[in-house]
């Protein structure tokens, strides 16, 4: 005696077994749409897990981001701003602490490449020293103990001592950077002693951030004060905007590869029209039909899924994502070699399952339906 | 001789399903040791981010305007016009300054 499960467990195989036999007889269309789909899932998949990770990487990386920077505009410019600013802000309620950054860049024609010069307030390098990122450190092909040789202001040179080159490790904040001495900082760039770049400021309370911004612009009107929040909006938009534009681009492959699955779908051959003519004059019911149909479509693009998202993952973990940074380097001379951090994100697989799969498998059934419901001897006449 | 047994096609497709599967799940499964191999390295970015006090990713490092995107202008990686595609990549692929920010609160 056999169970009623197991009678319907028997029939779904049949139905399955049916259905890869019809895979089968038409080989060749059938891999050529595998493969598509499957590219066409891997490219997606890609992009969206690119540009998560990215993301979320840079927004880890700036979590202690100055909580406010405080620019002063001359002209509607960015402008060095004097240090009895630091007084002014360092008085009002809420700020905890207020520092004079000092920063800028220099280009460097011999590399022909932007350095990013910081003097910084924490353990600053000795007078004459200079600590460099790593790919600046490839891109000049120096390392430490060398002599980083640059033009100031005034056209003459300026010898720095490498003492350390920072940990590839942070290369995605530190490529392009030459931490050097305040004083030195100020000779290179003829910056005089009482300016600064801009100003940092940390808040007590956190959630008075933006009162802190608005007392900081009643002091200082000609200030421009930017928080944190913002920086972080700022690469949220501008992945957001890239993830955007790659997607824009994969879009015509996804309309492509709709055309395509709407004509094999709602252009059934004759052919397949008189094999389902004959199913249903042996007997077959119109359900019998569209399940065999339905698991020939489910068989295709659950394995195109599988294979395309298994791919992407492994092109943007373990192979840096080749087709992307290509996009990304554009013509920067000193670009960061780094690796991103995977997270599996459910909901994230269910969208690219849903804007994947279940479009194909609605345009394979809709037209074995109407096939289907026909009589067999009106469709086998045909 | 015994007659050699068919394969029947549902255990083939569910080998290849299950296969795939089983691929994605081991890729899936290893990204908890990629992500324990990058948390050194994100500890020691935050580091040095945290004590430079440094606002932005050293991502877009060809052009002035682009390297410190947060820092910048609004519109500075626009020097034609918003949404201009422009000479470095690196301005092409920022998006144009939300409008909606630049609003008071309510």
């Amino acid at each position: 005696m056999s169970f009623p499960h197991n009678a319907w467990l028997e029939s779904q195989r049949g139905l399955i077994d049916f259905s890869i036999a019809n895979l089968g007889r038409r080989r060749g269309r059938n891999l050529g749409l595998f493969l598509a789909y499957t590219l066409l899932v891997f490219l997606l998949a890609s992009v969206v897990l690119y540009g998560d990770a990215l993301r979320r990487e840079a927004r880890l990386l700036l979590a202690d981001a100055p909580e406010l920077v405080v620019q002063r505009l001359t002209a509607g410019r960015h402008d060095l701003l004097p240090a009895e600013w630091l007084d002014r802000v360092r008085g009002l309620r809420g700020v905890r602490a207020a520092e004079g950054r000092l920063w800028g860049y220099h280009y460097d024609p011999a590399a022909q490449a932007n350095y990013t010069l910081l003097a910084p307030n924490d353990a600053p390098p000795a007078p004459g020293q200079v600590e460099i990122g790593a790919a600046l450190a490839r891109a000049s092909g120096l390392d430490v103990g060398d002599v980083l040789s640059l033009r100031g202001f005034d056209g003459k040179p300026f010898a720095f001592n490498i003492s350390r080159v920072f940990e590839a490790e942070s290369e995605l904040v530190s490529a392009d950077l030459m931490r050097v001495n305040a004083a030195d900082f100020r000779a290179f760039f003829g910056v005089e002693p009482d300016l600064y770049t801009d100003l940092a400021l940390s808040v007590a309370n956190p959630r008075e951030v933006r009162k802190v911004a608005e007392k900081v612009l009643d002091r200082l009107p000609g200030a421009r004060v930017i928080a944190r929040e913002e920086m972080r909006r700022t690469y949220e938009a501008a992945f957001n905007w890239r993830q955007g534009v790659l997607l824009t681009f994969l879009s015509t492959i996804l309309l492509a590869f709709a055309l395509l699955a709407w004509d094999k779908a709602s252009g059934l051959s004759a052919e397949e029209r008189r094999e389902i003519g004959i199913l249903k004059a042996l007997g077959w019911d119109t359900g019998d039909v569209l399940r065999m149909k339905l698991w020939e479509g489910a068989l295709v693009s659950l394995c195109a899924f599988l294979v395309g998202y298994t791919l992407a993952w492994l092109h943007v973990f373990y192979a840096d994502a080749p087709l992307f940074t290509a996009v990304l380097k554009g013509w920067s001379v000193l670009y960061p070699q780094f690796r991103l951090a995977p997270q599996i994100d459910l909901a994230q697989i269910a969208t690219l399952f849903f804007l994947t799969v279940l479009p194909y498998v609605a345009a394979t059934i809709a037209p074995v339906w109407r096939a289907a419901t026909l009589d067999p001897d009106e469709v086998m006449r045909e | 001789m015994t007659p050699q047994r068919k394969r029947r096609g549902s255990t083939l497709a569910m080998w290849a399903l299950g296969l795939c599967a089983l691929a994605l799940l081991l890729v899936l499964l290893d990204s908890g040791r990629l992500a324990a191999l990058h948390a050194e390295a994100l500890r020691q970015g935050q580091a040095r981010a945290m004590s430079d006090q440094l606002t932005d990713p050293a991502l877009f490092t060809e052009a002035r305007f682009a390297r410190h995107a947060s820092q910048a202008d609004r519109h500075a990686a626009f020097q034609d016009h918003p949404m201009a595609l422009e000479h470095f990549p690196a301005g092409s692929l920022m998006p144009p300054p939300d409008a909606t920010a630049l609003m008071p609160p309510p």
